[in-house]
């Protein structure tokens, strides 16, 4: 009797004989847990479309990030001792006679900076093939919950080595909370634990840093990804490849993940690993950028740094909030800037997703909201005076005017057809 | 013990099991917000910190007219900025109402004997809690008129994100600070000794 799949081709059939020793151990565990069922429906059997481009690796290189700042921010507590005393310290202990600690220190500072570039890559490419509209919304919101989570476990950081800018740029973060009308400054003394920032709140940071947040960093990664699974990848076409079936239940332009992607983000990890090694060997502080001068004095509650700037990832925020010659507006500005994300799927009123098909307009949007989040980052690095005052006001309006419009532009410009199937030119 | 059979009598009542669900619900939550207040209460100021906030005594015979205590006095971990203002200093002052933001100190955060032109109990010591009421950097002492442009009355510049104050510790228009500088509660319990952190009405 012949067996035939679904496509029609004879099924192989399992080798003759007593099964070799790896086969029955691989069977034993099956049938205790699904693990080839799960190799199946994750990797092999999960089809994705097959016109991902270079866009398309910052997922994947995001996912490798946070392995390397796990397993170097395993380390780094090895050696750090938390304490108003004694974090200086035992960062320059682990600098200096930790052998090797330099280099996984650098690995895990160079590393919270790589996972923000590679995270704001990720969400250009969101905005470029529309990669957030339905049914891809709660895909985008886990996104987002990622990135604030990020955003806190970044900040809380950078308090860790108790430098200078550590203390005064977590005595800045921490003062937005008083600008909460009426709960405000007894917030701020809750989250300090003290009567200003002190040994509580660094302790209380180091808590969060290393156990709370990566801990619901993961759990919101893992979200994200089974949200993923559920509706599939978008595309550089931003159209459905579940709506075209082959014959055998497969998406026509789809791949399975596995060889094909797992394989081609080999070649990005290859690609990303060299450029971070480069910074990591030859240029780990990058002129101030990933690790500010100020931060290696230690922290001096009497002395602030002559000018205050949190890391390049923050700066754009850091900008709008320092344009606003009001500080509760700023505040509430700074907060929307960023909350503001969580409403694109619903402000893109488009009959397309993809830019490849949008219109003029949204096209113009785009690269005027990059360019505010370029310049906004540059300003927000420099002293908050004169024209760099202005120009921060400038493009802080471009950078709302993108969210604001954004319902109108999409649906009123003029949009080009969208083919059938995805574009896909074999190599 | 009795058989219980299934019978037509044994009619599911789902309004008391919704009623029985909701209940359970609701009890159920009511105690995850009891349980979460010693977790909440533990980020408050300890006891260790909280007598270490205790009052500070200061002495002010070692600072001459113009010049401000340095080393800068702490209290709470804050910075104390006391300047002993001369004559000339008073001054300057005043005729700038206009450029303020919170000239008579309505919005601001101070006792009442500090609400006041001078934002002090006596004309001479101006004692405030150093800090930027914008982000909490500390403010620099520009104290010459005309230090920061040709109209600078005197007073104080946050070097972080430009907030300027007068010699009140009151705050220009065009600062990112809304506010003034705080003045702290304090009193002379002698004529020469200034105690930051207590007034008549007590510790703070």
């Amino acid at each position: 009797m012949a067996i035939k799949t679904a496509s029609g081709a004879p099924a192989q059939l399992p080798p003759a004989g007593r099964p070799s020793a790896g086969q029955r151990l691989w069977a034993w565990l099956n049938r205790r847990m699904p693990i080839q069922g799960f190799i199946e429906d994750q990797l092999t059997g999960y089809y994705a479309p097959k016109n991902f481009n270079v866009w398309y690796f910052f997922g994947s290189l995001a996912l490798l990030v946070l392995v390397v700042q796990l397993l170097t921010g395993i380390f780094l507590t090895m050696f750090y001792k938390v304490g108003e005393t004694s974090s200086f310290d035992s960062v320059e202990y682990i600098m200096r006679e930790v052998s090797f600690g330099w280099l996984i220190r650098y690995l895990h500072s160079t590393g919270a900076s790589a996972f923000f570039i590679v995270v704001y890559l990720h969400m250009f490419r969101a905005f470029l093939y529309g990669s957030y509209r339905a049914p891809r919304e709660l895909l985008w919101l886990l996104g987002m919950a990622v990135y604030l989570a990020l955003m806190a476990e970044a900040f809380m950081g950078y308090v860790l080595p108790w430098g200078n800018m550590s203390f005064w740029g977590a005595q800045v973060i921490v003062n937005l909370f008083s600008t909460i009308p009426g709960i405000g400054p007894a917030l701020v003394e809750w989250i300090r634990g003290d009567y200003a920032i002190a040994d509580a709140t660094l302790n209380r940071f180091f808590s969060l840093h290393v156990v709370a947040i990566p801990l619901a960093l993961l759990l919101l990664v893992a979200l994200h990804l089974v949200a993923l699974r559920q509706t599939g990848s978008n595309n550089p076409d931003g159209i459905e490849i579940k709506d075209r079936l082959g014959p055998n239940g497969r998406p026509l332009d789809g791949i399975p993940f596995h060889p094909y992607y797992t394989v081609k983000d080999i070649v990005g990890v290859g690609v990303f690993f060299v450029l971070f090694a480069i910074v990591v060997f030859f240029v780990p502080t990058l002129g101030g950028l990933f690790l500010e001068a100020p931060n290696f004095e230690p922290a001096n509650p009497l002395s602030t740094p002559e000018h205050i700037a949190p890391v390049w990832y923050f700066t754009p925020y850091y900008a709008i909030l320092r344009a606003v010659p009001d500080q509760r507006l700023g505040a509430l500005l700074m907060l929307i800037a960023v909350m503001v994300f969580l409403f694109v799927p619903w402000l893109d009123r488009s009959p397309v997703k993809s830019m490849r098909y949008k219109g003029y307009w949204s096209r113009l949007w785009l690269t005027l909201f990059a360019i505010s989040f370029i310049a906004l980052g540059y300003l927000g690095l420099q002293p908050a005076e004169g024209l760099y005052v202005v120009l921060a006001r400038i493009f802080a309006v471009i950078y709302f005017l993108f969210f604001i419009l954004m319902p109108f532009y999409t649906r009123f410009e003029s949009v080009r057809p969208v083919p059938e199937r995805v574009t896909y030119h074999a190599h | 013990m009795a058989e219980h059979a299934i019978g037509a009598d044994d009619e599911i009542d789902l309004s008391r099991r919704k009623f029985l669900t909701r209940a359970t619900i609701a009890t159920g939550a009511i105690g995850a917000v009891f349980t979460a207040v010693p977790f909440v209460e533990s980020w408050s100021p300890s006891e260790r910190a909280r007598a270490q906030g205790a009052p500070v005594d200061i002495d002010l015979t070692k600072v001459e007219p113009g010049q401000m205590i340095a080393p800068i006095p702490v209290w709470r971990k804050s910075p104390i900025y006391v300047v002993h203002r001369g004559p000339e200093m008073i001054k300057r002052i005043a005729g700038h109402d206009d450029q303020l933001k919170d000239p008579h100190s309505e919005q601001s955060d101070q006792p009442a004997y500090a609400k006041n032109p001078l934002r002090s109990r006596t004309p001479e010591f101006l004692v405030l809690v150093g800090t930027c009421t914008h982000l909490g950097c500390l403010p620099k002492q520009r104290f010459a008129a005309g230090e920061l442009y040709p109209s600078w009355p005197g007073g104080f510049f946050c070097p972080c994100h430009g907030s300027r104050f007068d010699l009140a510790g009151r705050v220009f228009q065009g600062s990112p600070a809304s506010i003034n500088l705080r003045v702290p509660p304090y009193s002379f319990p002698t004529e020469r000794t200034l105690r930051v952190g207590a007034d008549e009405k007590g510790a703070a």
